[in-house]
């Protein structure tokens, strides 16, 4: 197996994993972990705080026992994380930050408070209004209230410059993800829609600096290799949520879509933005917040989202976008008819495929899924 | 003859005028703002904008049994049929432009404050898209503390004066702090009529029958910052007093045998078939939570206390506040029961009911069902599912009162 190949598969491996992956790196790093859940959250103060920032994005569980606090028609990965809480499974974290991006996070904070309270719960609200100096000076009263009780469950102070390096560190991991997932479109074989998304999925269950080296590496390895042909692939740009259960993924694969860039609130909205070099640390992390666009959760004024998209299309020569949408996700429910429509304005073909994170049975997605792409052939 | 109106008949009256001036203010180019239901309404009565309020819109659409084509229109351009069914109803409307049940001009502003939910967010960032119109957010943060915090106060503080700033742009008018401080104590007085009225309810029996809450509701949302809505409520009051003075109850055909709370909104396309089921076994919904929503009192000139006042409301406080909000409500208007609405539009109300409902009935011993609806999507409700969940919540109530009744008595 060439050196690529056995990278691509160890990262793989750690994000089809989740709690192994964490558990070996707690063990590997003498770290305790603390428990992220979606959309954002300060990691760098996490990781400032020598303790690894893990990924609560939902799973395969399903149960009754979430049924005690959340009705049917709740998100499905609000629902396998409550399920997972109650059954005891995050019980190694030593806390968990929720935030408030949606309102059904709101009722995930007040829930999991009564439900789960040795998870020492954080709840954490990021300001809608962040690009006013206001909400700028509201999200780093948040960042030092957040660190605080990172100091307390760490049992030690976290310095200006610990922060200062730990979003150096997280600048290095997003700058190397953009340039890994470029690189996805010339190794169509190697980086396969499904193994892209676990290679991505890894960064949540691992260090962030062990987790950069080995993609720094991959990249390194990838750049040795001849370019795959990707001729007869129809290149696809993901939006949504999260592209899971990753089974829509193969499907994909199978119908000759190359995955060449995504917009997923799970994948690169987490590392698109960079943060600028102003400032101190936190003040940094809410430029950086501030400056991120074209995401759900995330108020924007003028609703750049679909522009965005647009652009992305251009960028990678995109042949269609595909939307993965989360049933029950109300923010990005919202986005989708505005996206819609700017992208039949612009002639891009897109798919809308609704998907359950623990759906059964992707037939129907499967004929879905094969009527789009010949229809794009 | 003015004073001989009834507040029903005035109430009538003023919802014809709020929507006919907005109507005549679009004709004559003035701007009109749409608005959130609990926004600070103060800033914009004070540049003289005329508000309208696009929830109350999408519940009279739905009233009078117009929502489903509005709701099939927005269906039809990619809306979930899982997303708020206001927002579909408005959203259609904004295409539209035309419903039997009232019309309200487009508006060339959007001013949002999520202090009700995000939802609003999504809502209005697509409004301001569409229609390519300045959009103002007011974002008070969810109170996860009990408490409101000062970090929070100085946030929403914060972007009232930046909201004044914008309007100014927007408009190339002054802000009139004077007139600021006049609508800012009207609006005060008006939220202290509409609790004091609806407080009457306390008394056994009640001379208010609950559901004219929703009816006056309209008021109170659209004309809070007005000397009109004020009186009006004073007059509701001063009758609502006089029928309690007098011992009269809530129907002049029934007796109220039961007291019950309505947690959560209105089935609007069913207002008249949920009424009736209750009233036939001798329900009267005495309160709700929307007497507290209104409920936003602050001292004139005090922007601390009007940041305050508009994070306060119970949805955006933490499970604690909002069980101690109903413990108080079972109390204070001696209920025999609660009926939680399960409303398929509002997540944010939905997915804390269950522990309330438990923490609740802990605490008073208050018999409690929960209905699944929706506030106007008429697909969502079954009228004989929502009967027998009412005659499981009399048996309850029955066999309580037999027992000697909840344990707050």
């Amino acid at each position: 197996m060439s050196k690529a190949m056995s990278l691509i598969s160890e990262l793989a491996y750690a994000g089809q994993r989740p709690k192994d992956s964490i558990l070996k790196a707690m063990n590997e790093t003498g770290k305790k972990s603390v428990g992220c859940f979606p959309i954002y959250t300060p990691e760098e103060l996490i990781y400032a705080a020598e303790m690894l920032p893990v990924g609560m994005w939902g799973g395969q569980t399903v149960g009754t026992l979430a049924d005690r606090y959340l009705q049917g028609f709740c998100c499905s990965i609000m629902k396998a994380n409550t399920e997972q809480a109650l059954l005891g499974q995050y019980d190694f974290l030593s806390a968990v930050i929720v935030t408030a991006y949606c309102d059904t996070l709101k009722c995930m904070i007040e829930n999991w408070k009564i439900a789960s309270p040795q998870l020492n719960l954080i709840p954490m609200v990021y300001p809608q209004n962040r690009k006013i100096p206001a909400g700028k000076e509201y999200l780093r009263d948040e960042f030092l209230r957040v660190k605080k009780e990172l100091e307390r469950i760490s049992g030690k102070k976290i310095t200006d410059q610990e922060i200062q390096k730990s979003v150096d560190l997280y600048d290095e991991y997003r700058r190397t993800m953009q340039e890994f997932s470029d690189l996805v479109k010339d190794y169509p074989d190697m980086l396969k829609a499904k193994t892209r998304h676990l290679i991505l999925k890894a960064s949540y269950f691992m260090d962030k600096r062990i987790y950069t080296e080995k993609v720094r590496e991959l990249i390194l390895e990838l750049s040795k290799l001849p370019r795959e042909n990707a001729f007869g692939r129809k290149k696809i740009i993901l939006s949504g949520l999260i592209a899971e259960p990753d089974g829509i993924l193969d499907i994909m694969t199978e119908n000759g879509m190359v995955v060449v860039a995504d917009d997923l609130a799970h994948g690169a909205r987490q590392f698109r933005t960079i943060a600028p070099d102003t400032g101190d640390g936190l003040n940094r992390m809410v430029e950086r917040v501030a400056m991120q666009d074209g995401c759900a959760f995330l108020y924007d004024e003028k609703k750049t989202r679909a522009a965005m998209l647009i652009q992305m299309k251009e960028k990678y020569q995109a042949d269609a976008v595909i939307v993965c949408q989360m049933k029950f996700c109300d923010p990005e429910e919202f986005d989708y008819p505005i996206i819609k429509k700017e992208l039949e304005g612009a002639g891009i073909p897109s798919l809308y495929i609704e998907i359950e994170q623990q759906m059964d049975s992707l037939e129907q997605l499967r004929t879905r899924i094969q009527s789009f792409s010949e229809m794009l052939a | 003859m003015e004073h001989q109106k009834t507040s029903k008949q005035l109430l009538g009256e003023l919802l014809d005028k709020h929507y006919a001036d907005a109507l005549h203010a679009k004709a004559e180019g003035k701007p009109v703002a749409w608005s959130t239901s609990i926004a600070p309404q103060e800033l914009l009565e004070t540049m003289g904008i005329h508000a309208v309020y696009p929830e109350n819109h999408a519940a009279a659409i739905g009233a009078r049994k117009h929502a489903q084509e509005f709701i099939n229109h927005s269906e039809g351009k990619g809306y979930s049929v899982d997303i708020c069914s206001y927002a579909r109803v408005n959203l259609a409307y904004m295409d539209i432009q035309q419903c039997e049940a009232a019309n309200i001009p487009l508006p060339d502003l959007i001013f949002c404050c999520n202090n009700i939910c995000n939802t609003v967010i999504k809502w209005y960032e697509n409004i301001a898209k569409e229609l390519n119109v300045p959009m103002i957010l007011f974002d008070p943060p969810f109170n996860h503390e009990y408490e409101i915090s000062d970090q929070n106060v100085k946030y929403i503080k914060a972007q009232i004066l930046h909201a004044i700033t914008r309007l100014e742009e927007i408009t190339g008018q002054k802000f009139d702090y004077d007139r600021f401080r006049e609508v800012m104590k009207i609006s005060s007085e008006t939220s202290r009529w509409w609790k004091k009225a609806s407080l009457l309810a306390c008394a056994k029996p009640s001379p208010l029958n609950g559901f004219e809450l929703f009816n006056y509701m309209a008021i109170i949302v659209c004309m809070r910052g007005t000397k009109e809505g004020l009186e009006l409520f004073k007059l509701w009051h001063d009758e609502l007093q006089e029928k309690k003075e007098k011992g009269v109850g809530p129907w002049k055909d029934g007796e109220e045998k039961y007291r019950v709370m309505w947690d959560g909104i209105a089935c609007w396309p069913y207002l008249g078939d949920t009424y009736k089921v209750l009233k036939k076994y001798g329900i009267n919904m005495v309160t709700s939570t929307y007497p507290d929503s209104w409920y936003i009192v602050y001292d004139e000139n005090d922007l601390d206390g009007m940041a305050r006042a508009y994070s306060s409301n119970y949805v955006n406080r933490n499970l604690a506040f909002g069980t101690d909000n109903i413990i108080g409500i079972v109390k204070d208007f001696q209920l025999d029961g609660i009926i939680y609405h399960s409303n398929r539009s509002c997540k944010l109300m939905d997915f804390r009911q269950f522990e309330v409902q438990r923490k609740v009935e802990a605490s008073t011993g208050v018999s409690s069902v929960i209905f699944d609806g929706d506030q106007t999507d008429p697909r969502a409700f079954s009228l004989a599912q929502f009967e027998t969940r009412i005659q499981a919540l009399v048996e309850m109530m029955e066999a309580k009162k037999r027992m000697g009744g909840a344990f707050y008595e």
